[in-house]
């Protein structure tokens, strides 16, 4: 695999058995000898362990040194109310293009006097010229530090025990911990619908601390294939599978993020790159949208599968952009951007090699979350 | 037992050939969560995709190792696909077949010759 970069935990990784794979650009784990299925279970069970150093880590300063006018730059590239985040707190968020397309998806974080940006790996390279380009603030690329995430019902205990702080913590908080002699910075968010953490600690120490979760009897290392199991359980984005320049977040269903400040009669209404299409799907409704699919029966739909209205005939409506097994749920699971007028419970068909097969709209997410608010 | 260079396994069983995935196929597919079972009285011809399987990464395909009839499947592996992984080499057969000459077999890899195959 040449040509590809390692995270800091790469040879940690090989100690674990992973199987690595290439994964935008990064040589990366996506399972250990437990499998695919057992580590997401056990993530559901215990506390599962995920390298996501290949994620692009991006302090934004502004001259002031406050975060807020960070804040405030920031918003010209995302549609959603950053100045209204408190210290100490993070949001979702996603770059939008002219034409109210999705470039990225991202956390921002205020840390009282800058932002802590975390993006897609396959991403981070065009998302700092981005930033670059439209925004005169300080983008400080951070490269020395292993970003972790610990996810699931255990996650707050195992963690406690290195840094019993986090227990004060609640979803979406961040704070900084000291460990070892390492500052983390530490998030009560994740990517798998659990409660639990993500840590960006330094390289210097990354091994060392993932090695103390690891040695916990409620830890495993999880690999990304239980990763992306868990995140479609939970109903969560993939970019360039379930949102990509061409989806705008209304038709994605994002339309959460983007908070009343920005929205039309907002005190900071619009602003952003593609608001007028945007603020019209958000007013009128957007002609497709992001939905839920559970297949009847055990056969999984992948993404690519074609969705049609009708078992016989007819073009089809949409295609299934991620789409698998769901252990927790036991069943097939997927999502697909349909037209916005079908209901919840309307059943369509996926063309599964040749035959066309019912799957029902279903709510996302699929597993409840069990986030601590 | 006869091995293909599909990663089937082949056992005569009386005048029947039972086939299944051997555990190195097994370990490649993954956790194994649907199994595809054709209908028992199909004819079939070498190569023929026969029975489709999904697994947490993807969907494979076995193929008809001969020519012949299928006989039998294996309904166990609707309800339990997770049958593939745990004993792939004995309970997780797939299906049964009848063929017109048992000795088209001889010309499959022994064991020996498979595992030289897998390294």
């Amino acid at each position: 695999m040449a040509d590809l970069l390692r995270t800091g935990l790469y040879d940690l990784h090989l100690r674990l058995g992973a199987k690595m794979v290439p994964f935008a650009g990064y040589e990366m784990p996506v399972q250990y000898p437990m499998g695919v299925l057992k580590e997401h279970l056990h993530t559901r069970a215990a506390a599962g362990l995920f390298d996501v150093s290949h994620m692009g880590q991006v302090i934004l300063r502004a001259a002031s040194g406050r975060a807020v006018d960070a804040a405030l730059a920031l918003e010209a590239l995302v549609p959603v109310d950053l100045a209204g985040l408190a210290e100490g707190r993070q949001r979702y968020a996603m770059f939008t293009n002219a034409a109210g397309g999705i470039l990225d998806d991202l956390m921002v974080a205020n840390r009282g006097d800058h932002l802590f940006v975390v993006v897609n790996a396959a991403c981070k390279g065009a998302d700092i010229a981005h930033l670059r380009a439209h925004l005169a603030l300080e983008v400080a690329e951070i490269t020395d530090r292993a970003l972790l995430a610990l996810q699931g019902p255990a996650a707050e205990a195992a963690l406690a025990r290195l840094v019993p702080g986090v227990v004060a913590m609640r979803f979406m908080d961040v704070a900084v911990f000291g460990w070892g002699g390492a500052e983390l910075w530490v998030s009560r968010s994740g990517y798998t619908g659990e409660d639990g953490f993500e840590v960006s600690v330094p390289d210097a120490q990354a091994v060392a601390f993932a090695e103390a979760l690891l040695a916990m009897p409620e830890v495993a290392p999880i690999g990304l294939g239980a990763r992306d199991s868990l995140r479609l359980e939970a109903g969560l984005c993939l970019y360039g599978h379930d949102i990509d320049t061409t989806t705008s977040p209304v038709e994605a269903s994002l339309s959460w993020a983007i908070q009343k400040a920005r929205r039309a009669g907002g005190v900071r209404a619009g602003g952003f790159p593609g608001a007028a299409r945007i603020l019209r799907e958000l007013a009128e409704g957007p002609t497709r949208r992001r939905v839920g699919l559970l297949p009847e029966g055990r056969a999984p739909m992948r993404e690519g599968v074609e969705i049609y209205a009708a078992s016989e005939g007819g073009a089809p409506i949409g295609v299934i952009s991620s789409g698998g097994f769901g252990p927790s749920i036991n069943a097939p699971m997927a999502m697909a951007c349909l037209p916005a007028g079908l209901a919840e419970g309307t059943t369509v068909y996926g063309d599964v090699r040749g035959k066309r097969l019912p799957a029902r709209i279903a709510p996302l997410p699929f597993q409840p979350t069990t986030f601590k608010r | 037992m006869k091995y293909t260079e599909d990663h089937e396994w082949l056992r005569i069983e009386g005048d029947l050939v039972v086939v299944g995935i051997t555990e190195h196929a097994a370990e490649a597919l993954g956790d194994v969560v649907f199994v595809e079972l054709p209908e028992p009285g199909t004819q079939v011809a070498r190569g023929d995709e026969v029975c489709v399987i999904e697994s947490v990464k993807a969907a494979s395909d076995i193929l008809a190792p001969v020519d012949g009839e299928i006989v039998a499947v294996n309904e166990a592996l609707g309800d339990t696909p997770g049958l593939v992984n745990e004993d792939p080499l004995g309970k997780a057969w797939f299906f049964k077949m009848k063929l017109a000459d048992l000795t088209v077999l001889d010309g499959f890899m022994d064991e020996a010759a498979y595992k030289d195959l897998i390294g």
